[in-house]
């Protein structure tokens, strides 16, 4: 019963959020919103991997930033006027975005490919390596502003979309995360779901059954990489910038804590890891200041810290299992 | 006499001083109960994972119903026929015994990647799923959960997934370790009920199943196959009263 009702009251709030903004008087909020849907995109693609694959990649933020430099790029190459392999570079977005996702989706199955005949600590660290890789790339690339990143004048137009309406994109991410969420549902309890499911409990004896392990986790490798491909290329049009830190590995330790805090092999729960993250980050700090304690402002972890592993030793589940109890699970 | 379901040849495997397969030869006839017997470190339970593919021998030819698969992963063996069961219990415990039983069926269609449609609704997997707990009689333990199964109804459940993928050979690997009196005869009389679909080869410990079972034994010794024959012949040989059976 539960289970039903929580995505429907969570949609509810996230639909309310902007007027609720602006009723309170403080209407910048809607940009932090924004953030939260974003990062829930790239955290319930991390944890197709994680929480249905027990593939625990420490790499996310690659194919994140990478999302993020193909709209970047692109929109660059638009704006100066300046051909991109020989072709006219365009700012649409629906071609943009799509680009993103294969760009994303192919980086993930040459990293997918190389890093799965590894596991457990291998396996991170190797997702891990792969990802600073690509983060010394783009720090190198002089062309696109290397360390200090590349502005984007404005975000990828959108037909019918009036894209410099920041509650316009708000929503628009909103919808896309409802679809994504929507896609991984039905996966996770497709024919596709339940093999890489039944790999994450035993790999062995799913091999006995005739199921080729490496098939099914590259795919899901591949679904992961290109939602986190999505993600990115709404970060860089939400921020109107990209640079080298969305492909840093701090990210994808930040996107893998909203996922353990949320509710790791849950659907909906590293949407709220990515609620309660985000909403710490922001307002910690501000609550430090109001409290009097301007000096622990920038050590808002130094709460966060302690939470998590509060979180971690008490509730398996995360807070989303916390909140379901033993419904929680998807069997 | 038609071809064999299993035939090994030269079979080697070392690990260090141990040796595990020394030289074997075997063959698993059409449709027989092949039991291999011998004390504990035999090699037997490596054997089974050599001929299933987990272990690479390190010399020497696995032929399955006449096809070299001694180079073939183990996921191509299970697809060519060949099922096999745990000797510690190896079931999907998140998944409920319906579920577990419906992936198996999944595999053996080679159907598994469906992105959209739920796999649990689906009656092509669900009928013959069903089918084949009715015939473990595990039909009113369907929407439990595996992991909260008894002892003996797990190794029931680890049977049903190696019997959905209608294997031409099974390898039971001690499928009444643990059990009692009463559920071991049961699986007893189930394996006797199974004679003729499939060709098996068990490991088991218990000589009473054993001899009740078999048209064939084979008996392991560190690594070396000292006997092969017909359960009549083996129960009086010298050589396996000396290593195994013990002199009474």
């Amino acid at each position: 019963m539960r289970r039903r009702i929580f995505p429907l009251i969570g949609l509810a709030v996230f639909m309310m959020l902007p007027p609720l903004a602006t009723w309170i008087g403080e209407p910048y909020l809607v940009s932090t919103f924004t953030r939260i849907v974003i990062f829930a995109i790239a955290a319930v693609t991390l944890d197709l991997l994680i929480g249905f694959g027990g593939m625990v990649s420490f790499g996310h933020a690659a194919f994140f930033g990478l999302g993020a430099y193909v709209s970047g790029i692109i929109a660059h190459h638009a704006a100066e006027q300046i051909t991109l392999f020989g072709l006219p570079a365009t700012d649409q977005a629906l071609i943009i975005w799509p680009l993103a996702i294969l760009v994303s989706a192919a980086a993930a199955l040459v990293i997918g490919f190389l890093s799965l005949r590894t596991s457990g600590v291998h396996f991170i660290m190797i997702t891990l390596a792969f990802a600073q890789m690509l983060y010394f790339l783009f720090v190198s690339m002089e062309k696109y502003g290397g360390d200090d990143g590349l502005m984007m004048l404005e975000r990828n137009p959108l037909p019918g979309l009036d894209m410099s309406d920041d509650w316009s994109f708000y929503y628009l991410c909103l919808g896309l995360l409802a679809v994504v969420l929507f896609i991984l549902g039905r996966l996770i309890n497709a024919r596709f779901g339940m093999v890489l499911r039944s790999i994450k409990q035993s790999g062995p004896r799913a091999r006995s059954l005739g199921i080729s392990s490496l098939a099914y986790r590259l795919t899901a490798f591949c679904i992961a990489g290109a939602g986190a491909g999505l993600a990115g290329a709404l970060m860089a049009n939400h921020n109107g910038f990209v640079s080298p830190a969305l492909l840093h590995w701090t990210l994808s330790g930040d996107i893998l804590i909203m996922v353990v805090l949320g509710g790791i092999g849950t659907l909906y729960g590293p949407v709220l890891g990515a609620v309660i993250f985000l909403a710490l980050e922001e307002f910690l700090p501000l609550a430090f200041e109001g409290a009097g304690l301007p000096g622990f402002k920038e050590h808002w972890r130094v709460v966060f810290g302690p939470l998590l592993i509060v979180i971690v030793l008490f509730a398996k589940s995360g807070l989303y299992g916390f909140l379901l109890g033993k419904e929680a699970a998807d069997v | 006499m038609s071809e064999p379901a299993l035939s090994l040849s030269g079979l080697n495997k070392r690990f260090g001083a141990v040796v595990a397969a020394d030289n074997l030869e075997l063959e698993v006839a059409a449709g027989e109960i092949h039991a291999l017997i011998g004390p504990n470190g035999a090699g037997k339970t490596t054997l089974i994972a050599q001929i299933s593919g987990e272990l690479a021998p390190d010399s020497g030819r696995i032929r399955f119903l006449g096809r070299d698969i001694t180079g073939l992963a183990v996921h191509e063996r299970s697809r060519a026929g060949l099922g096999r069961t745990y000797q510690i219990t190896s079931v999907f415990k998140d998944f409920n015994v319906l579920n577990n039983v419906i992936l198996a069926v999944m595999a053996r269609k080679g159907q598994g990647f469906g992105f959209v449609r739920p796999a649990r609704s689906d009656p092509t997997l669900r009928d013959p799923a069903m089918e084949i707990l009715r015939q473990m009689g595990l039909e009113a333990r369907a929407r439990d959960k595996a992991g909260a199964l008894s002892h003996g109804e797990q190794r029931q459940l680890e049977l049903a997934l190696a019997l959905a993928l209608k294997p031409k050979l099974l390898m039971l690997d001690e499928p009444m370790a643990g059990m009692g009196p009463e559920d071991g005869q049961n699986m007893v009389e189930f394996l006797q009920g199974l004679k003729g679909d499939c060709a098996m080869l068990l490991v088991e410990h218990d000589m009473d199943a054993v001899f009740a079972l078999a048209d064939t034994i084979s008996v392991l010794d560190y690594g070396r196959l000292i006997a092969s024959g017909p359960p009549e012949t083996i129960r009086t040989d010298e050589a396996v009263r000396r290593a195994y059976l013990g002199t009474d």
